[in-house]
């Protein structure tokens, strides 16, 4: 490698490598290095809570990329390697290895990690978290017939594990602190909808269940809540949503809040510096408010907005949120933000699903959420998405009648 | 065979056509012509003809990987595997699909 400033990209996920393969087509001439602490190419982590958890024989990663595709795009992909600091006013960076690498233009894409429970643990339990291939792995070596799973955390995360847990033949509960699973994510009456169905395929669901410790009971668990209820475990979850890592680029005294700030082009408050994806909280103009997202096609497309921008196209990252979550043979999708200061309305679609429009003050959609058979759904849910993008106000009478084709409502 | 009535899609739609263990879309373009290309997107097994079709391009319905549905191009990662097509013919009321 050359002692040439280099385009270098910190986290090689979804956002890092999507930024790396943008910079390359965006005409880039510099030399792009990515680099990712993980031991392998990039993958997806979204099968992670799905297919690696079910599949009969032994589950391959989806990789993002090829190491011929690296090598056509001229990127350097450092693989198994650390940043620990950065030095902005050198331009530098220091790896774990002791390399020093300067920058033309960093970008951050460094995820975010499963938040941790505060609660005393005895030693010996056996607790995961899922965030990686390896942590993947480890949980499908143990769900299977006759064993009991405590998943901790009623979100989109420990929802999808229980499925796939009981769909191997394991024991499930589900305790969740809220008075529903779901909570922040969406309207009480979809979530009803999933955690019916969750509880008719065999899963156990406690809301209002607050976990005060985990004992260890002859080499398995026991998950004690504040109540004094009792759940034995071969394996327990804590799936209760993930923090931003943020580390570096506080340390490096990047202004950070709830994940790295950032402007409406996505560069941080060093205009040498721009983020992407999990880390990342950014001021979305539909919405007038910052936000931070947690959602796959998000983090590919933001990394490829800031490669973009980062060669100076200078434009504000505004593409309407996305997010999916397969629950058994159905699936939930979600554009825009659900807030609960907006008016959902309704469609119901029978059988195969049901939809909700969120509408502001001011009549304008700003979110859509569908959950049922893709076929249902989806079509309906992009349709929406496109109205969000062009800040439609369709009205409330429509949207709720499924009589009404979503398409004619594009005006 | 028959896929479908030459009247069975608007332009820019598509269905699904099952034949023989097999299963295809049918798309129609802005122009009114129709193709036929293997119906599952090959990032994951789900079936393209619940998706939307945008000029040639028709996009998955699960994470919008896209195909140009003339070729089989796979133009939108995810989806980076192309789709084989198969010939199309409209012949009277009917169109014709070979397998
Ligand atoms: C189990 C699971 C299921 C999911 N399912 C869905 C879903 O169904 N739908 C959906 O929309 N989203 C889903 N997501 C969320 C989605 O995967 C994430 O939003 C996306 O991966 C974020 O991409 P990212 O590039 O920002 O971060 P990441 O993919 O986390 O990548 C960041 C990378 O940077 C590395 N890194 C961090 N710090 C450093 C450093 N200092 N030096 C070097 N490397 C570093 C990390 O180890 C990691 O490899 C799921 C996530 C998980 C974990
Ligand atoms: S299944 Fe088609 S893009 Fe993923």
């Amino acid at each position: 490698m050359s002692n040439e400033p280099a385009m270098v990209i910190v986290g090689a996920g979804e956002a890092g490598t999507a930024a790396a393969i943008a910079l390359r087509e965006g005409g880039c001439r510099s030399s792009i290095v990515l680099i990712g602490n993980e031991s392998m190419l990039p993958y997806e982590r979204p099968p992670l809570s799905k297919a690696i958890l079910i599949e009969e024989t032994y589950p391959e990663p989806k990789l993002l990329v090829t190491h011929k595709r690296l090598a056509e795009l001229e990127i350097g992909y450092l693989v198994g390697r650390s940043v620990e600091s950065i030095d902005r006013a050198a331009h530098t960076i220091r790896l774990s290895d002791g390399a020093q690498l300067a920058y033309e233009r960093l970008l951050l894409s460094t995820g975010s990690r499963p938040r941790t429970l505060s609660i005393p643990v005895a030693p010996g339990s056996r607790m995961a978290t899922l965030r990686t291939y390896a942590d993947a792995l480890a949980i499908r070596q143990i769900i299977g017939r006759k064993c009991e799973v405590v998943i901790i955390g009623g979100g989109f995360i420990g929802l999808e594990v229980a499925a796939s847990a009981v769909s191997r033949g394991a024991s499930v509960t589900v305790v969740e602190a809220g008075p529903r699973v779901l909570t922040r994510a969406v309207p009480p009456s979809m979530a009803e909808l999933i955690q019916a169905k969750h509880e008719r395929s065999g899963v156990r669901i406690e809301t209002g269940a607050m976990v005060e410790r985990v004992d260890a009971n002859e080499g398995r668990s026991r998950v004690v809540l504040a109540d004094g209820r009792t759940h034995l475990a071969d394996l327990v979850l804590v799936a209760v949503g993930a923090v931003p890592n943020v580390e570096l680029a506080q340390a490096a005294g990047l202004a950070v809040a709830n994940g790295i700030l950032l402007d409406e082009t996505l560069a941080s408050s060093d205009p040498h510096i721009f983020a992407a994806g999990d880390c990342c909280s950014f001021p979305h103009r539909l919405y007038g408010e910052r936000i931070r997202l947690e959602a796959w096609r998000n983090a590919q497309r933001q990394g490829a907005a800031a490669a973009a921008n980062i060669l100076g196209a200078n434009r504000p990252y505004e593409d309407v949120p996305w997010f999916w979550s397969d629950q058994y043979d159905e699936t939930l999708q979600i554009a825009g933000l659900c807030r609960e200061k907006d008016v959902p309305v309704a469609r119901n679609l029978g059988a195969e699903g049901q939809l909700f429009f969120y509408l502001a003050a001011d009549g304008r959609l700003v979110a859509a959420c569908g959950f049922g058979t893709l076929r249902a759904i989806a079509k309906e849910i992009r349709v929406a998405e496109t109205m969000i993008g062009r800040r439609l106000a369709p009205k409330a009478e429509a949207l709720a009648d499924p009589a009404i084709s979503m398409k004619s409502l594009l005006v | 065979m028959v896929a479908c009535a030459a009247d069975a899609l608007e332009p820019e739609a598509a269905l699904r056509f099952d034949h023989g263990g097999r299963t295809l879309v049918i798309a129609r373009s802005p122009e009114g012509d129709y193709f036929a290309m293997d119906g599952h997107c090959s990032h994951e097994k789900v079936h393209l003809a619940d998706g939307i079709v945008d000029g040639y391009i028709i996009e998955c319905p699960k994470h919008f990987g896209a195909f140009d549905y003339r070729t089989g191009e796979a133009r939108v990662p995810p989806a980076c595997i192309d789709l084989r097509t198969y010939e199309v013919k409209v012949e009277g009321d009917n169109v014709f699909v070979k397998i």
